[in-house]
């Protein structure tokens, strides 16, 4: 069923833009292009931002998973391992080289990409360096302090730069539109994330009894706790890369998917993934919808849309504990 | 005067006089004392370093109304350094104890006032003023900041804390369930991060710059009219937090455990809440939302005191002296001048790292 | 203060009672419309399958559970105008999963238990001082006093916390499970313990127990449960049969009596079927609490 609502939020994604198309338009489009002007609207910009959204939403969603399930913290979202602040504090470093003014979206991603990078590299080195290794307690600790730390630079950079701020204030507003560049490159990367997260499956089900449970099932703890984290930094990076920060949707989908198939990782890993695709192309398409002749960044209406859910969420449901 | 192994926190001293009691933790009142002292000489630092140099003697003459003393110098640190130095202090010791309630009332070491919405909401507030009255101008000026900002932080603030509250609470469960309040209260915050970050797109960039700066909280232009409203504000505040000590203790138990050692959690519980919005409200609309004060300074009282729940006292000395100090170095000594908040940043995310490498044992 | 508005039918050895109490949570109904009463000075028991109320019925009764109607009286004041101190001086409760914050001795516990009777101005009284010893010493934990809670075994862990509520000093104690996590010898040195206190303290004492024998053999009355409700109450000899255990927990069971009290016995020969549901929820081992599914 999954499944049949992401088609459709597809569909939906492809047939409203900025400017209203036919049915008969998107199907034309779709299966007979020619040309025409709904044609390349929908074939050229509808559809790789589609792709796109549909990319970062199911990063977005498993990451969000994968971060509370690791932490078996509800309030960790895929920002755990410091991702944002980190792409953020390479693209507004990038902003400051010479001849970065037109700074092409190719550039931009890649500087994300990195940053978000060695972001979660240096977090996860930090927690797993005590004694007993990564803990949730010491990764989220590590992850806030490392945040902290970029996030510091960051302002450090954009107080003494008009230009470099002119860019983070653009970026630092998620977006599917025209941010897409490096899709084609990150795709191998992101299966292998995807990969990486169902074989997590496992295990995760086993650490949500507790580090020793886990360890008297047979499960190696420190080995699934690498694996999910470096799945986590796979698909987080990515999703980061490719829309800029959208913690909040990695908060919520997890919670919206526990409410749905309950506790148990099997489940809650798929579900996250299309339930993090749908309400990405569905919040997209109705920022583009809302807002006609212009639109409104992703970012915007799913904070709009999706804190007033989450908060529901909290109030109505007597809590899944993880 | 008299130990009791194990029975109190280590090194406990009782005090006993007829049928009053007293608990003494020697190791508090020690680095109570320490942070007193760091707070004074970071005030003294800060009046006789924020600017033009100033004699410490001409700073005891200006306090002592020496008519000997050159107007300008008096001016200069009654009426220009003294504000911002007390600014400091109280912003500090307003969100270091906010801290420690919603820390200990959530039982959990992350759940700050940021995570409640107070600050995020305050933000909000701030940046609408500034965007929307500023547009054009090349900035909020005049009327708009030395009013508006203030009002709109305000308005932002408690109205985030109140539709927070307001929405964790529910009748049939006796009052708040932490994790709930944490959840509403992230969602509550993302709503309003998100608005401030959509309207930062929507001026000029020297009104996002000057956004920019207010949200990392900075201490620029503070005079006695922003400061004698939130020292009203946060003494009694501030006071009341400390009569609450005790609850705070029984407090972090579990609500079963707490409810059955006679803690009235129905009304405790809201009463620390608000107490910890209300702080947290003065000390962002003071200063901004210092960053790392809040988290901070509690974890570092109760990880020096080696307590359960952190010494509120111990912890706004900490804060005022760390807000001050940070102050004094961030907007005076470096090379180039910067918010307060970006230096509490870089200083306490090392900071916290350390904590990650002591947390071995005590969890925390 | 602490006058009931409609006094109750004042029993004088009723030190506990509860008048058409209603429990349950969110709208959900555990435990409908029960009267009981528990007399000053005896150990009571509750015993039932997994699920049928006597938690809920314990926590109702010690206030952590706000009624949905009905009432709870102590020593014939209504609980609901009592403050929560001055109940907390006359009651204690150990919860079935409590939790301390982390770092807590064993001994800061303990004198958390005098919190009740603490004011700003009386922060650690020689009174408190003695009743920490006294409670240490009697769960026999003195020499872990300086002990992290963390550190300790669950028995120890299990002694501490009933150390903290004997500190509470309350003429009337309600456990919940208070021999969970303990192996055979330190369940039976946690009963003896409340045996002492009833006999030589005088303390009232209200329990939630799993084994039936053990029940039978320290309590004065017994009160088995099943859906919500009381099927038998009075002393074991008279509850603890094999026609009540069948229709109680579906355990088919003869009863003997031990040799040292002449208490009832039970030997266990085979579940039937376990009639009432068992504890809800437990789905794939994952503690979901998810009421609101359906």
């Amino acid at each position: 069923m999954g499944v049949l609502v992401v088609i459709a939020s597809l569909a939906l994604s492809l047939a409203f833009g900025g400017r209203p198309t036919s049915f008969e338009e998107l199907v034309h489009a779709v299966f007979a292009p020619d040309g025409s002007v709904a044609d390349i609207a929908i074939r050229e910009l509808r559809w790789p931002r589609t792709l796109n959204a549909l990319a970062v939403g199911t990063c977005v969603g498993v990451a969000g998973c994968l971060a509370q399930g690791q932490t078996r913290n509800p309030i960790a979202d895929p920002g755990l391992l410091g991702i944002y602040p980190g792409a953020a504090l390479a693209i507004v470093a990038g902003s400051l080289l010479p001849g970065a003014a037109g700074m092409s979206t190719y550039a931009q991603a890649g500087f994300a990409f990195a940053g978000a990078v060695t972001a979660c590299a240096l977090v996860i080195a930090v927690g797993s360096a005590t004694r007993h290794g990564a803990t949730p307690l010491t990764l989220v600790l590590a992850g806030a302090a490392v945040s902290a730390l970029a996030g510091g630079v960051v302002s450090l950079i954009v107080l003494s730069s008009d230009a470099a701020l002119d860019t983070l204030r653009f970026w630092q507003m998620g977006s599917v539109a025209a941010r897409g560049a490096l899709l084609p490159q990150l795709v191998p990367l992101i299966i292998v994330g995807l990969v990486l997260a169902v074989a997590n499956i496992g295990p995760l089900n086993a650490l949500a009894l507790g580090d020793d449970t886990a360890r008297s099932l047979g499960v190696s703890v420190a080995r699934a706790r690498i694996l999910g984290l470096a799945a986590l930094a796979v698909l987080a990076a990515a999703s980061v890369t490719l829309a800029g920060p959208l913690a909040f949707a990695g908060l919520l989908v997890p919670h919206a998917v526990r409410g749905l198939v309950g506790a148990d990782y099997r489940w809650q890993i798929p579900g996250s993934a299309l339930f993090g695709a749908s309400l990405l192309l569905l919040t997209d398409t109705a920022g583009r919808v809302i807002a006609r002749p212009g639109e409104l960044p992703v970012g915007v209406v799913l904070a709009v849309v999706g804190a007033p859910f989450f908060i529901y969420l909290a109030r109505r449901r007597r809590l899944v504990t993880l | 005067m008299s130990g009791a192994p194990g029975l109190l926190a280590p090194g406990s001293r009782v005090i006993r006089v007829r049928t009053a009691s007293l608990v003494l933790l020697p190791r508090i009142a020690w680095l109570s004392l320490a942070a007193l002292v760091l707070l004074l000489a970071a005030v003294a630092g800060h009046l006789m370093l924020a600017g033009r140099p100033v004699q410490l003697s001409q700073v005891l003459a200006a306090f002592m109304d020496d008519p000997a003393l050159p107007r300008a110098v008096r001016l200069t640190v009654l009426e220009f350094r003294l504000p911002r130095t007390i600014a400091g202090a109280v912003a500090g010791a307003c969100l270091a104890v906010a801290g420690g309630l919603t820390q200990t009332i959530a039982r959990n070491p992350l759940a700050t006032p940021e995570v409640l919405g107070v600050t995020a909401g305050a933000s909000t507030g701030a940046v609408a003023v500034l965007v929307l009255a500023g547009a054009g101008h090349g900035g909020a000026s005049g009327l708009a900041a030395a009013v508006g900002m203030p009002v709109a932080s305000a308005v932002g603030a408690l109205g985030t804390g109140t539709a927070v509250f307001l929405l964790t609470y529910r009748r049939a469960q006796q009052g708040f369930d932490s994790m709930r309040l944490v959840l509403v209260g992230l969602g509550a915050a993302g709503l309003a991060s998100s608005t401030t970050i959509w309207l930062l797109t929507l001026g000029d960039v020297t009104n996002a710059s000057q956004a920019i700066t207010w949200m990392m909280g900075s201490l620029n232009g503070k005079d006695w009219g922003a400061v004698v409203p939130a020292l009203l504000a946060s003494v009694p505040l501030l006071a009341v937090a400390g009569a609450c000590g005790r609850w705070l203790l029984i407090s972090a138990f579990d609500d079963d455990t707490a409810r059955s050692l006679g803690l009235p959690l129905g009304r405790s519980r809201p009463l620390l809440l608000v107490l910890a919005v209300l702080l947290a409200a003065v000390g962002t609309v003071l200063a901004g939302p210092v960053a790392f004060v809040a988290l901070l300074c509690p974890l570092a009282a109760r990880f020096a005191g080696r307590t359960v729940v952190p010494s509120l006292g111990l912890t706004a000395l900490l804060g005022a002296a760390f807000v001050v100090l940070s102050d004094l170095i961030a907007g005076f000594l470096l090379p180039h001048a910067l918010p307060v908040g970006v230096f509490t940043t870089v200083l306490g995310a090392p900071v916290l790292i350390a904590l990650v490498f002591r947390s071995q044992k005590r969890t925390i | 203060m602490t006058t009931a508005t409609q006094p109750a039918p004042r029993d004088d050895t009723a030190l506990l009672s509860a008048h058409g109490l209603t429990l349950g949570f969110d709208g959900r109904t555990v435990v409908p419309s029960l009267d009981v009463a528990f007399a000053r000075g005896t150990v009571t028991s509750v015993i039932g399958p997994n699920g049928c109320g006597k938690s809920t019925l314990l926590r109702g009764l010690g206030r952590l559970l706000r009624p949905q109607a009905g009432r709870v009286a102590l020593d014939g004041g209504d609980l609901a105008g009592m403050s929560s101190r001055a109940t907390a001086q006359r009651m204690s409760i150990l919860p079935q999963t409590p939790h301390a914050p982390s770092g807590l001795t064993v001994g800061e516990l303990v004198a958390r238990g005098r919190h009740p009777r603490q004011r700003w101005y009386q922060q650690f009284s020689h009174s408190d001082e003695g009743a920490i010893a006294d409670a240490l010493a009697a769960t026999d934990i003195a020499d872990l006093a300086a002990t992290p809670l963390e550190d300790l075994s669950g028995g120890q862990r299990q002694r501490a916390w009933i150390s903290m509520i004997l500190a509470q000093e309350t003429e009337l104690m309600l456990l919940d499970e208070p021999t969970t996590y303990l192996d055979l010898a330190h369940q039976v040195d946690v009963l003896e313990l409340v045996r002492r206190l009833n006999q030589d303290m005088g303390r009232t004492v209200v329990m939630v127990l799993h084994d039936i024998s053990l029940a039978a053999r320290y309590s004065d009355v017994i009160i088995a449960m099943r859906d919500g409700r009381i099927v038998a109450e009075g002393p074991p000899s008279d509850v603890i049969t094999p026609e009540l255990l069948w229709e109680v927990f579906g355990l088919r069971a003869e009863v003997i009596q031990e040799p040292t009290e002449g208490r009832p016995h039970v030997v266990p020969l085979g579940a039937g079927s376990v009639k009432s549901a068992a504890a809800p929820g437990m789905r794939a081992g994952l503690q979901v609490m998810s009421e609101a599914d359906a």
